[in-house]
């Protein structure tokens, strides 16, 4: 049960994280279409290393 | 006209081929149903048990299994060898032997030894020994774990795209010997590679460097790429889904960042220039707890977790059809089931790629940390 509560709270706060830099990269296209590339690649990264951190808090919960 | 006519007929044995597997499963899920019908079965118990059965390696290729109107127990697939180094060397024989048996009843005798399979972990029993037993934490109290070296399904799996992979792109090397473009199937994977060294290799590493690690990136990047769709296909394979496979190919970033680290790079790491004294070996235990542990850990556990977590969905979106039968009826679960079904294939075909692509680009960056050349003013 409390496992539950806890990957709840991981997927609220992943889902935060990920909000705020997808949104953060979209004004940063809208201000500068020409950088694009390179926003997209710094955006995926940064959301790779949250996912990374979520999940591995997900599995820790779980075992 | 002939490109169009070789992918109607590609296209064709594609539906033919998908669409006959689709046939066997849902014949096998009838009879799984039948068998519920009788009310031996618990059907959200057996979904759950058959999806974790399907996240975890085995030592069978099972295709599929019912139950017949005798109430036996059919199954399809076929059997891979299993090869043991026990306390009398190696031993070796298929798994057909344990007759699909999963729970440790049946007993194969080999050289004087007698091993049981229990929860696709083989164990050898002890010698005064006849059936295993096991204590209140379902560990086995008259046996022991063996070496188990056996070509299990991920295995094959493995073998199977390592061989793929190889003939593809040494026929893609070899045209470039008589011709300037590749022809056939080659012009697919070019772009693909070129992607990969522009796109990925460059500029994370740098241009000095970069010559050096394209060729473990360009192997990593197909790999897993071909590995997750090859986890879409109806064969149940769910290779990058093991963290086995997973930690192995995150060793192998380890040790390459590792190896060619540069000095400047382990100054940073060990005795931080330019800050305070007192402050550096702070930062070395977060630098050295951060290069060996959180760097791989987050490689493994992120392809690991998102390939896992999809087919969970997969399977769950399956389960549908026959969690919901009783208020949906036939045709609206299976019409249900197929449809987000459907649509959650074509993100994890998505899926598969970024994965791979961020699997790369992350090793990229790691090795680019530790090559870079570090300028000597802190």
């Amino acid at each position: 049960m409390y496992n539950l509560i806890g990957a709840g709270l991981v997927v609220i706060g992943a889902g935060i994280g990920l909000g705020q830099i997808g949104g953060k990269a979209m004004e940063g296209i809208a201000r500068q279409p020409e950088a694009t590339g390179k926003i997209q690649v710094a955006m995926i990264i940064i959301a790779a290393l949250l996912e990374g951190l979520a999940f591995g808090a997900l599995i820790l919960g779980k075992g | 006209m002939k490109i169009a006519q070789k992918t109607i007929k590609f296209l064709t044995i594609a539906m033919v081929a998908f669409f006959t597997a689709t046939t066997f499963a849902s014949g096998t899920d009838k009879k799984h149903d039948d068998q519920n019908d009788g009310g031996r079965v618990n059907t959200k118990e057996e979904v759950e048990a058959y999806i974790l059965h399907h996240i975890k390696d085995s030592h069978d290729f099972s295709l599929f299994s019912y139950t017949g109107d005798n109430g036996e127990r059919h199954h399809f697939g076929f059997p891979l060898p299993i090869i043991l180094w026990t306390s009398e060397g190696l031993v070796t024989f298929m798994s057909s032997e344990f007759h699909h048996n999963d729970d440790g009843h049946v007993i194969v005798e080999k050289k004087g030894l007698k091993f049981a399979k229990v929860h696709s972990k083989i164990y050898e029993l002890d010698e005064s020994a006849s059936s295993i037993s096991f204590d209140e934490t379902h560990h086995p109290t008259n046996a022991h774990k063996v070496l188990d070296f056996s070509i299990t399904k991920s295995v094959v799996g493995i073998l199977f795209i390592g061989l793929l992979l190889l003939f593809w792109f040494s026929r893609l090397a070899k045209q470039y010997k008589t011709k300037k473009v590749p022809t056939g199937f080659a012009r697919v994977l070019e772009p693909l590679v070129i992607y990969v060294r522009d796109e990925i290799a460059k500029p994370n590493i740098g241009e000095k460097h970069y010559r050096r690690f394209t060729g473990y990136l360009l192997t990593v990047f197909f790999f897993i790429w071909v590995l997750n769709l090859l986890g879409l296909t109806p064969f149940g394979f769910n290779v990058t889904g093991q963290l086995a496979v997973t930690a192995c190919l995150a060793i192998f970033t380890l040790v390459i960042y590792t190896v060619s680290g540069t000095k400047g790079y382990w100054m940073h790491m060990i005795w931080m220039p330019g800050v305070p004294v007192l402050i550096r070996p702070v930062l070395a235990i977060i630098e050295l707890a951060g290069a060996f542990l959180i760097k791989p850990f987050s490689l493994l556990i992120r392809l690991y977790a998102n390939i896992t977590a999809g087919h969970i969905v997969v399977m769950s979106l399956i389960a549908i059809m026959f969690t919901l039968k009783s208020s949906l009826g036939v045709a609206g679960a299976t019409g249900l089931s197929v449809v987000l079904s459907f649509l959650i294939i074509l993100i994890e075909v998505l899926v598969a790629f970024l994965q791979a692509y961020i699997f790369t680009l992350l090793s990229a960056l790691f090795i680019g940390m530790a090559v870079e050349d570090h300028a000597e003013h802190h």
